[in-house]
């Protein structure tokens, strides 16, 4: 057993600073693989759980139970047990349902779309970003799947022979998000699991109780870090990643149809794609910021999740939220310009019509909050960014709300104008599913491999070839497989590459 | 079990034959000129492994690239004629309604899912296809005798090459290896027969 000295090296070390001659180190402390795969390992390997483990757990249990006892109450009675009326239909539960896909979204951007860009320093959040999202999607198929009202028929949203000779209306965008959204589902997964597989063989080889080895061992697949697996294991990374990268944009984009195909002012305009994928990186990356906060102090990955890290978090936020503010108010000027008075009244109705208090909740968390991200010191200070990616949640939920119910509630009829007020059953479900989504996610932090060491290893200078060059051979994680084919030659002398730098 | 720990895994009375000759490397760079070596000596059945992909190890070790994007490729067109056929024939074919005067097929409202679908399979085919090409799950294998292999996932870099290969001749085999590494032994590396 390497014993690595648990000493100043896991905290906190500035490289946030911009200094265009040296590059930010990725991994802080003066690191090696010993000592990376070490302090990752050790998360899952420590004897005794903390208790710090045992509170949080037992409050999302107990939350996850809440659920249960919501669903079972609303299976038993009917979805009248909800504040649903005539003429707002939709209630919490797609609200709720955008919401969690939306947060997915960040972590599916961090794993394929930064692989693409060659952002390195994602490799220090992109599995528990990537286990956010799976465990946001869960929550996310709760709701179509109890909100159909005879949930014993909910299989009928599939392509199934039936005895009653039917098929699902493939015209309609509710059938679409079935399939956009379990694909999304599976793929996540599939990315999730096979990025895990090296990391899983590391915990394996480290086990030291015959339990810990036969599940590892079972998960890892037997994997040994053969090279020849490893030129298959990266080309099928970056299919995956490829995939994934349209993928991701098109989930959000066929969430949006479910409200842009319909007739409904407010909702029937095109800019809904584009706006609602901006939207949901926002909240993804909030809600992965609200996780990275947390989990790098309580864990000791503070050389691994560095300031920096959370500073270009920020960054994203900064971006996409001004994104979203665009939005907002590209929507307002459209109804104006577009000269529809259902149109125009929609928004008027939105901003100052009885929703008024939703609406700037929702402009004062999204539009103004992230603002404050121009700063270096907001972008410096863990508690700032922490309040502000509370903040951006809370607001992203309400720009659903907002959305939802602000169009149906008043629509083209004066007489059937309403008002929604949901029931103590939708505010406890919603609750419930954040109990879902913690219980998982705590599972994940005490069993699984928090950080892909693999890949923060291969961005780690040891892993250079050839120590202190920079021109990109050394970027093994970052550059496309067979990109230095043609110049193959040059590569395989590394110690005669000087003249090239 | 991270620390080292190079004692040979006991031997016990069964009999045994050589699986093939491990040595190990402490950096990247090493590994990658010993791979050049072992390919430019003609072996086949042999491999370099390490805790994190090494880039320039393909060419080193002379691999050829895998034919996984054309399985992808074959799979995601498969896809797209499945998600096609699908709504044709459910739609248009076999249970034909008319709802909001839409016609029965139309690409533009069958697009989404016919993509949607696209991407689920050729994903399925790039995860499945890379288990499948990689020979996993193989839960036993050779190599997994050595005990110091085990840092082969934390911080080591190791060759090895197995006794099925046609060059394999134990004592030129062994003498190669022991010329490539960092003065690291050779470990020959029994399985049960």
């Amino acid at each position: 057993m390497a014993t690595t000295p648990v000493d100043n090296t896991y905290s906190d070390i500035d490289n946030t600073g911009e200094d265009p001659q040296e590059r930010a180190p990725l991994v802080t402390g003066g690191h090696d693989f010993t000592s990376v795969t070490e302090s990752v390992c050790r998360i899952t390997e420590r004897e005794k759980t903390p208790t710090a483990w045992y509170v949080a757990f037992a409050i999302s249990l107990s939350l996850l139970g809440v659920l249960g006892l919501m669903v079972a109450y609303l299976f038993l009675t009917g979805v009248g047990v909800w504040g649903v009326n005539n003429p707002v239909g939709w209630g919490w539960a797609i609200v709720n349902f955008v919401f969690w896909v939306g947060i997915g979204h960040a972590g599916t951007l961090i794993s394929a779309i930064l692989f693409l860009f060659r952002q390195k320093w994602r490799t220090g959040i992109n599995r528990f970003a990537e286990a956010m999202t799976i465990f946001a999607v869960a929550c996310a198929l709760i709701f179509p799947g109890i909100h159909v009202g005879r949930v014993w028929l909910a299989y009928w949203m599939g392509p199934l022979p039936n005895q009653m000779q039917m098929w699902p209306n493939f015209r309609s965008p509710l059938l679409w998000d079935v399939f956009a959204v379990s694909t999304y589902g599976l793929v996540s997964a599939m990315f999730w699991y096979m990025g895990m597989i090296p990391d899983l063989a590391t915990l394996r080889d480290r086990a030291k109780t015959k339990l810990r080895a036969f599940f590892y061992g079972l998960f890892a697949l037997g994997w040994r870090g053969s090279n020849r697996q490893w030129e298959r294991y990266e080309r099928a990374y970056l299919l995956l990643a490829a995939l994934a990268t349209p993928l991701v944009l098109s989930v959000h984009s066929v969430v949006s149809f479910d409200f842009a195909v319909s007739q409904l002012p407010g909702w029937h305009t095109t800019i809904f794609p584009p706006y609602f994928v901006a939207g949901a990186i926002f909240s993804g990356f909030a809600m992965v910021m609200t996780l990275a906060i947390p989990t790098r102090q309580f864990l000791g990955l503070k050389h691994i999740i560095t300031p920096r890290h959370l500073e270009n978090i920020a960054k994203i936020i900064l971006l996409t939220g001004s994104m979203v503010g665009y939005a907002y108010g590209i929507e307002f000027f459209i109804a104006w310009y577009g000269r529809n008075p259902y149109e125009s009244f929609a928004f008027e109705s939105r901003a100052f019509g009885p929703y008024a208090w939703a609406y700037w909740t929702m402009i004062a968390c999204n539009v103004i909050s992230p603002q404050l991200f121009w700063f270096k010191f907001c972008r410096k200070n863990i508690w700032v960014m922490f309040a502000i990616s509370i903040v951006v949640n809370i607001g992203m939920w309400f720009e659903r709300f907002v959305i939802t119910v602000t169009s149906l509630s008043m629509d083209f009829l004066p007489s059937s104008h309403g008002y929604y007020t949901p029931t103590w059953i939708d505010i406890l479900t919603f609750a419930g599913s954040f109990g879902l989504f913690f219980t998982l996610f705590l599972l994940f932090l005490r069993f699984l491999p928090v950080v892909a060491m693999a890949e923060v290893k291969s961005v780690m200078p040891q892993a250079h070839l050839v120590h202190g060059e920079h021109r990109g051979l050394g970027d093994y994680w970052g550059d496309m497989p067979g990109q230095h084919e043609e110049k193959g030659e040059q590569h395989l002398k590394p110690k005669t590459t000087e003249d090239k730098a | 079990m991270s620390g080292v720990d190079t004692t040979p895994a006991t031997i016990e009375e069964v009999p045994k034959k050589l699986w093939g000759y491990l040595v190990e490397f402490e950096d990247a760079a090493e590994l990658v000129s010993a791979a050049e070596r072992v390919r430019d000596a003609g072996y086949k059945n042999w491999d370099a492994h390490t805790p994190f992909p090494v880039h320039g190890l393909n060419d080193a070790m002379g691999l050829r690239p895998t034919r996984l994007p054309f399985l992808v490729f074959g799979a995601g067109a498969t896809g797209c004629l499945v998600g096609l056929a699908l709504q044709f024939f459910t739609n248009a074919v076999d249970y034909k309604y008319i709802i909001s005067g839409k016609p029965f097929f139309s690409l533009p409202a069958n697009i989404p899912v016919t993509f949607e679908l696209t991407i689920l399979f050729s994903a399925t085919a790039a995860f499945a296809g890379m288990l499948v090409l990689n020979n996993l799950p193989q839960w036993y294998h050779g190599l997994f005798h050595s005990r110091r292999f085990a840092r082969v996932t934390a911080d080591r870099f190791f060759i090895s090459i197995e006794s099925r290969d046609p060059l394999f001749e134990e004592q030129r085999t062994k003498a190669l290896m022991e010329s490539l590494g960092s003065g690291g032994e050779v470990e020959a590396i029994w399985e049960e027969e």
